[in-house]
């Protein structure tokens, strides 16, 4: 324990603890085995398997391509052509790593292009919508393919065994780094798609002459608020309009911050000479609001948006209707 | 010296802000403005803001200072015409200008201040005294400079 505490300060570490763990409890070993020196591998084992793939290279692309379409031919998400050129492409950068040297590093600068290939091959597997294991097992479907690979070309048991396990611990490493990637582009998607909505969730609509009403939809944060606030008050100057609504009926939770942006906007309003109305204010946010002790002010708050479209004619009326009168001052 | 030019529309003063305030504009401002207020016995100010992009702490507080300045004076003071990003500005530096009034377009800044002055001169409910009673304030102002 002592020592997988000590080298759990690296994240890298870590994943070369978890995989090891995952391999000895397949294979039944004892987990002492974890506290081994990890990279055992020596040049010789590594030609021997370099020779293996050159000579065997159509064989394993062949039966790897069958392993992956067993499964993947159901969902019909990727062609074969295209799922043998990502093979053809990662074979050959994972055989021209293996051969430029013994480390097992996937950092090493070596396995840079077989990291690359990986990462386009996820990335692009993220987008397309792939579940994580059906991206993952691009990787871990090779385990099979490659262990029959070395099972019938290595010499004895004892050689087998010098290969199996750095390769093993290798395809774990990749398959956790195809993961990662898979989830960094999911991610990206998904913070795609929140930027978009922030651009679609602030219409502003003018309700008549002179009346604006914002209908807010979705938790406020800070950086959705900015952009509210900003459309509201560029929409006020373009329109000239004397009283906006903020409709907050879509707003699920109100905290002291969201009312604090609610306040903010507020009082840009009134700078700029506008009225602002805070509409449908649901009975539950009402008690929130008391009980987190926010102070509304002197800010007209109204249960609809209908009556608050009525006080606002209310307030227009008189001063649309007022003739103006020239000549007041001398 | 550059100065910031004080128009008079009737009781009312005009004030448009077409440069970039510097510390030093804003304080002959106040002073110029305090000076044109008494001087005609002014009753509202007008201090139109559209073309001012950019505002710091001291410039928001100088339109609240000349905002208590003319009230103490007798004059209301209307800012119009306050750009988007000025107020966010304003408001993200706490300045929420209390007690000055704002206003979208200079129109509707006037109409305010008409309207404020019109319901000034309906309390007495006479109809005579609205004149006497402009003219004697602007006689006082004049006397007193």
């Amino acid at each position: 324990m002592v020592t997988l505490s000590r080298r759990s300060g690296q994240p890298g570490a870590v994943l070369t603890i978890i995989s090891c763990v995952a391999n000895s409890l397949v294979c039944g070993s004892p987990v002492h085995v974890i506290f081994s020196p990890l990279i055992a591998v020596t040049s010789s084992s590594f030609s021997t398997l370099v020779q293996l793939f050159d000579t065997h290279h159509s064989e394993l692309l062949e039966a790897w391509v069958a392993q992956q379409l067993q499964v993947l031919s159901r969902t019909g998400k990727i062609s074969r052509s295209e799922l043998e050129a990502q093979c053809q492409e990662f074979l050959d950068a994972f055989r021209a790593a293996l051969r430029s040297g013994v480390t097992a590093d996937i950092q090493a600068l070596q396995w840079s292009r077989v990291r690359e290939i990986l990462g386009s091959v996820s990335r692009s597997r993220a987008v397309q919508g792939f579940t994580p294991s059906e991206t993952a097992m691009f990787i871990f479907s090779l385990k099979r393919p490659l262990g029959n690979l070395i099972q019938g070309g290595a010499a004895n048991a004892k050689e087998i065994n010098t290969l199996v396990w750095p390769i093993n611990e290798l395809l774990d490493m990749l398959g956790l780094y195809t993961t990662e990637v898979y989830q960094k582009g999911r991610d990206e998607v998904i913070r795609r798609q929140q930027e978009d909505m922030l651009e679609l969730s602030t219409p502003v609509v003018q309700l008549w002459d002179g009346v604006l009403a914002l209908p807010i939809i979705g938790t406020l944060d800070s950086a959705r608020t900015q952009v509210v606030m900003e459309t509201l008050l560029q929409r006020i100057v373009e329109t000239e309009s004397d009283v906006a609504i903020i409709d907050i009926t879509g707003v699920p939770t109100v905290d002291t911050l969201t009312a604090q942006h609610l306040l903010k906007t507020v009082t840009a309003a009134r700078l700029m000479g506008a009225d602002c109305i805070i509409s449908g204010i649901r009975p539950q946010i009402a008690q929130t609001i008391v009980h987190l002790g926010v102070d509304l002010g002197d800010i007209v708050t109204k249960g609809t948006l209908a009556d608050a479209f009525r006080v606002a004619l209310q307030r227009m009326g008189p001063s649309l209707a007022r003739p103006t009168r020239p000549g007041l001052g001398r | 010296m550059e100065r910031i030019p004080i128009l008079r529309m009737g009781t009312f003063l005009l004030v448009t802000i077409q440069v970039d305030m510097h510390d030093r504009l804003a304080t002959a401002l106040q002073d110029d403005l305090t000076t044109r207020i008494a001087e005609v016995g002014a009753r509202g100010v007008l201090i139109d803001i559209s073309s001012l992009e950019i505002v710091d702490s001291f410039i928001g507080r100088m339109l609240a200072n000349i905002a208590g300045m003319a009230r103490v004076l007798d004059a209301e003071t209307v800012v119009v015409g306050m750009r988007p990003a000025v107020a966010i500005t304003l408001v993200e530096l706490g300045l929420s200008l209390t007690g000055v009034r704002t206003a979208l377009s200079v129109e509707k800044g006037m109409a305010i201040l008409q309207a404020s002055q019109q319901h000034a001169f309906t309390i007495p409910e006479l109809d005579a005294p609205e004149n006497e009673e402009t003219d004697d304030s602007t006689e006082h102002a004049r006397s007193q400079t």
